[in-house]
């Protein structure tokens, strides 16, 4: 079907559009928030963890490290299929909006961890070795000295994480996961509708370049240097 | 106040182990400023960093107050780091706190409450001079302004020991000079002792009482500053001294005055009250000999007056006796560089 203006089709298209949206945002902040409580700790755990800083522990980082690796290495949409057993326990399906985000946050808490990492590793070691030297604790140094220096930094990861937990939600959508890839296949590919496959296109633009800009700007807005 | 026993520092690696320290001991005084000076690589951050345990000696004791702070750790020792403050070459500051949060950070960590920490950082602003720059963030600050930061945040717990790893090395010579006054400042006005790690004797000159030379891992002099500039007595220290009072004569001049008959070289060295008297007319009033000035110079260690003197003296060997008698008799530094046949 041709794009045009007709009020009917408009109409149309937008009550498609609308519920796939929602579901697409509950299924991001949900999986991204879930991802963060549990990614944000290991992160943390793999910096502090590391040679040389606050609390070494070669066999906590190296463990930790291959998990992380592990579960990064597998697809995501084969790892989605193959958490289906794990799924139904939990949330008691494995299909639809609520049962994408259990996979969504198992693969997407490494990614975390590492986006964390990275982060932490930008603090200085003078600075850290200036808190050890008034006599913080390692608790201390991580809560007043590691996130509070590394949060512009842990918000522009913040937004890449989201974006690309986007992406994973369209994947989410093939096997019956809802949202805007869900919407995708369903009409755009498998019904041919060219103008709703663009449409969630240009929506997902949107919403990524939304998402990219409100991180930056909040990141700048945090920088102090 | 500060002992340092035998202290070991050997870093071990794959690529075999390095010492960083051998057998340092020390004993620095309550109240003293006391510069440690060596060239980079010396082990002298080494040094500063054992002593407040941000490295663990591989053997030695270091007491501090009289508690020996390689046999604690944990708790107890996070507390007795919080009476040892420190400052840093690159200041070392959280960039997302304003200089106020900054120096409100020792005494969070501490457990102040809040009133009781708004009170304190209200007494420091002043005393480092930044009670203007209370919101300001350290990356609008100058060089001089953040070490002020730096050492407001290192005196908020009231230390009784300062350290300061070559907190100056970053500025230039005129901040040096402000952050060195204030750190005098605090010795005199608070009391408490001061270690200086610096690879400029400028710095030794301007604040210490004391110092240590440390080269190759090793402590190889220590003397009270006076006497480290007055006679130096290693190679290195020699050097040191050299590198702030740079009376060295050119070669060829030396050759130019050395081949005369009943003359030689030599060079004072006088301090405090001794620099006032009038030495040279009183040299040569009483043992007769000529004297020709060829190099000098007078500056100052701390507040005292320090000069040294590069002098031609001619005259018979008996008049030459009775001038070295003299010299010795004011208690002056002479050292002979070169005898004339």
């Amino acid at each position: 079907m041709e794009f045009s203006l007709d009020p009917v089709y408009l109409g149309k298209l937008f009550d498609l559009l609308l519920p796939a949206v929602g579901e697409t945002v509950y299924m991001v902040i949900a999986a991204t928030f879930l991802a963060y409580v549990l990614g944000l700790p290991l992160g943390i755990f793999l910096v502090v963890s590391s040679p040389g800083h606050i609390l070494p522990n070669p066999w906590v980082e190296k463990t930790l490290g291959t998990v992380i690796n592990i579960l990064r290495s597998a697809p995501f949409i084969i790892l989605m299929v193959a958490l289906i057993p794990i799924t139904r326990s939990l949330v008691g399906t494995s299909i639809g909006t609520t049962a994408a985000i259990f996979p969504l946050v198992i693969s997407t808490a490494p990614f975390v961890a590492r986006i964390v990492e990275t982060s932490l590793k930008e603090v200085s070691e003078g600075v850290i070795e200036a808190a050890m030297s008034m006599g913080a604790s390692p608790w201390q140094i991580i809560t007043k000295v590691l996130l509070p220096e590394a949060k512009a930094s842990l918000v522009l990861g913040i937004a890449i994480t989201t974006i690309s937990v986007i992406g994973y939600t369209a994947m989410a959508g093939t096997v019956g996961g809802g949202g805007l890839g869900d919407l995708a296949i369903q009409y755009g590919y498998n019904r041919f509708r060219t103008d709703i496959m663009l449409l969630t296109i240009v929506v997902l633009v949107i919403i990524v370049q939304g998402v990219q800009s409100m991180g930056t700007a909040m990141a700048r807005k945090v920088t102090h240097n | 106040m500060i002992q340092i026993e035998n202290v070991s520092k050997v870093y071990s690696s794959r690529h075999g182990q390095t010492k960083a320290l051998e057998n340092v001991s020390l004993h620095i005084p309550r109240g003293a400023v006391y510069g440690i000076i060596g060239l980079s690589g010396a082990g002298k951050s080494t040094l500063v960093r054992c002593l407040n345990l941000l490295e663990q000696p591989t053997g030695g004791r270091i007491l501090i107050a009289g508690q020996d702070l390689t046999k604690v750790s944990g708790q107890t020792l996070r507390q007795a780091r919080q009476k040892i403050g420190m400052i840093f070459q690159h200041f070392n500051l959280l960039q997302s706190r304003t200089v106020a949060g900054n120096i409100a950070f020792p005494l969070e960590i501490a457990g102040l409450s809040k009133t009781e920490i708004t009170k304190r950082v209200n007494e420091l602003l002043p005393l480092v001079g930044l009670a203007e720059k209370a919101n300001a963030y350290p990356a609008e600050l100058s060089g001089g302004q953040k070490q002020r930061v730096g050492i407001a945040r290192a005196l908020a717990l009231k230390p009784d020991v300062l350290l300061c790893d070559e907190a100056t090395s970053a500025l230039d010579p005129q901040t040096t000079l402000s952050i060195l006054n204030l750190v005098r400042e605090i010795n005199q006005t608070l009391g408490l002792t001061i270690v200086i790690i610096t690879h400029e004797m400028k710095v030794i000159k301007e604040i210490c009482t004391h110092v240590a030379v440390l080269h190759q891992s090793q402590i190889i002099e220590t003397a009270t500053v006076e006497d480290i500039f007055t006679k130096p007595q290693s190679t290195i220290a020699r050097e040191f001294v050299a590198s702030v009072f740079p009376n060295e004569m050119p070669e060829e001049l030396l050759q130019a005055f050395a081949n005369e008959a009943q003359s030689e070289i030599l060079r004072v060295r006088f301090l405090g009250e001794k620099a006032a008297r009038p030495i040279i007319s009183e040299l040569i009033r009483n043992s007769e000999v000529e004297i020709n000035i060829l190099y000098g110079s007078i500056d100052h260690l701390r507040t005292t007056l320090f000069g040294s003197l590069t002098l031609e003296m001619k005259g018979s060997s008996e008049q030459r006796q009775n001038a070295h008698e003299y010299l010795k008799s004011r208690e002056l530094e002479v050292e002979v560089i070169q005898r004339g046949v």
